[in-house]
């Protein structure tokens, strides 16, 4: 597979088409066996040139390269009408049980697609996988956060122009991925209630990137020691236009609101793909009506 | 942070440019990194000295720049020093103070041959 937008072929990665993916049969339960693997890619460079020292001004942000891809992601996202957000928590905040009930309740409502990040196996696609939702893994190696460009990469193999709901379930880790855009409509940060209410001052970065912060695990609250308005007060003082829900993946408690969060998303992603499909309509219309009396005149 | 994949995407921005400019050799890479960016420098010379190896930039210096942190705080209208991010405002306490420089993060120049 040749990419889009970096022209990177195969060698880039370990690419592994168990099937032909644009004809999901969502009723088996055998490893779809599409996953993709990054390793270390040596980067090999040669220059002829000149002999003379000499400084050249170039400017350029560390992270431009993976904002660009992240740029194209999300314009290939807005031009399908997919609403994609992405996940970010602490290893074991309970991510994918989350996804897998969302996708169960969900999912006769709206297309869902997911990208699993994970340093290693092919567990969590595999999850979501039973449910019968698309699910592309991509291991990112000793990689400890997902890029732009693998995003990319996954989305290429996942039937987009559906539209839907895209969740991309980042590498657990609440430091990295939140320097990274992938291109999604919200960073969604999961916090659950064993981990402690203090998280949010902790690892600020995460949860000032973050726009809706979900407080999971809330069945469990009576036998912790969890104090969940002194953790909304921190969530607020490092993000004060920070959304919260609370909700329990268990009980089911709570989410229903954060069903509604998603369906506002995937309406208005819709909305504006109907806004783009009307003024290609319009124009491909006039340029016809154009033609048609041109074709008259002669 | 991830000094590791900071250093990876540098060295493409840096193999890019060195191709362009049709350098045979990086001499010394420039950084701007500011004091509110969430990067450990000496991390990021650790990772650099791995990454560079066997590419155009293979032995090449480090120099890191490193802009302190600078808010302008809502709460007494007035720009401030912040040593982190989301520290609250030294002259009025305030927690609304806005980040206005210090957390770039930027590859300023190259020294090529």
């Amino acid at each position: 597979m040749m990419c889009s937008v970096c022209g990177c072929g195969t060698g880039d990665f370990d690419h592994d088409h168990g099937h032909d993916h644009h004809h999901h049969d969502h009723d088996h339960d055998h490893d779809h066996g599409h996953d993709h693997d990054y390793g270390a890619g040596p980067a090999g460079a040669h220059a002829p040139g000149l002999s003379q020292a000499r400084m050249v001004r170039i400017e350029r942000d560390i992270l431009s390269k993976n904002d660009s891809y992240a740029a194209e992601n999300r314009r290939l996202f807005t031009e399908n009408g997919v609403f994609a957000v992405n996940l970010v928590s602490s290893p074991g905040s309970g991510k994918t049980t989350l996804l897998v009930r969302t996708i169960t309740d969900l999912g006769g409502d709206l297309p869902v697609l997911v990208i699993e990040g994970d340093q290693r196996t092919s567990r969590d696609a595999d999850r979501i996988r039973a449910t019968g939702a698309p699910a592309i893994q991509v291991n990112t190696g000793k990689g400890c956060h997902l890029d732009a460009h693998m995003v990319g990469h996954a989305a290429g193999s996942l039937p987009l122009d559906g539209g839907g709901l895209l969740m991309i379930e980042n590498v657990g880790n609440l430091v990295c991925p939140a320097a990274f855009d992938l291109g999604e409509a919200h960073k969604v940060a999961i916090l659950s209630v064993t981990e402690g209410e203090d998280k949010p001052i902790k690892y600020p970065d995460m949860f000032a990137a973050a726009d809706l912060m979900l407080v999971s695990k809330i069945d469990l609250l009576p036998h912790l020691d969890f104090d969940l308005g002194q953790c909304l007060d921190f969530a607020r003082r490092v993000n004060p236009d920070i959304e919260i829900l609370p909700l329990s993946a268990t009980t089911g408690e709570g989410l229903e609101a954060w069903y509604d969060w998603l369906r506002r998303g995937c309406r208005a992603a819709l909305d504006r793909r109907i806004e783009a499909l009307d003024r290609k309509r319009e124009a491909v219309r006039r340029m016809a009506e154009n033609l048609g009396a041109k074709g008259r005149a002669m | 942070m991830h000094e590791m994949a900071l250093c990876e995407s540098m060295i493409d921005i840096v193999e890019d440019q060195a191709r362009r400019e049709g350098a045979r050799r990086v001499l010394a890479v420039y950084l701007e990194v500011g004091a509110l960016a969430a990067v450990d420098a000496e991390s990021l010379r650790f990772c650099f000295d791995a990454v560079i190896r066997g590419t155009v930039a293979d032995g090449a210096r480090l120099e890191i720049d490193r802009p302190a942190g600078q808010g302008w705080c809502l709460g007494c209208d007035s720009q401030v020093s912040i040593g982190q991010r989301f520290d609250p405002c030294p002259l009025c306490g305030s927690n609304r103070v806005q980040v206005t420089g210090g957390d770039e993060m930027r590859i300023t120049e190259l020294e090529v041959e």
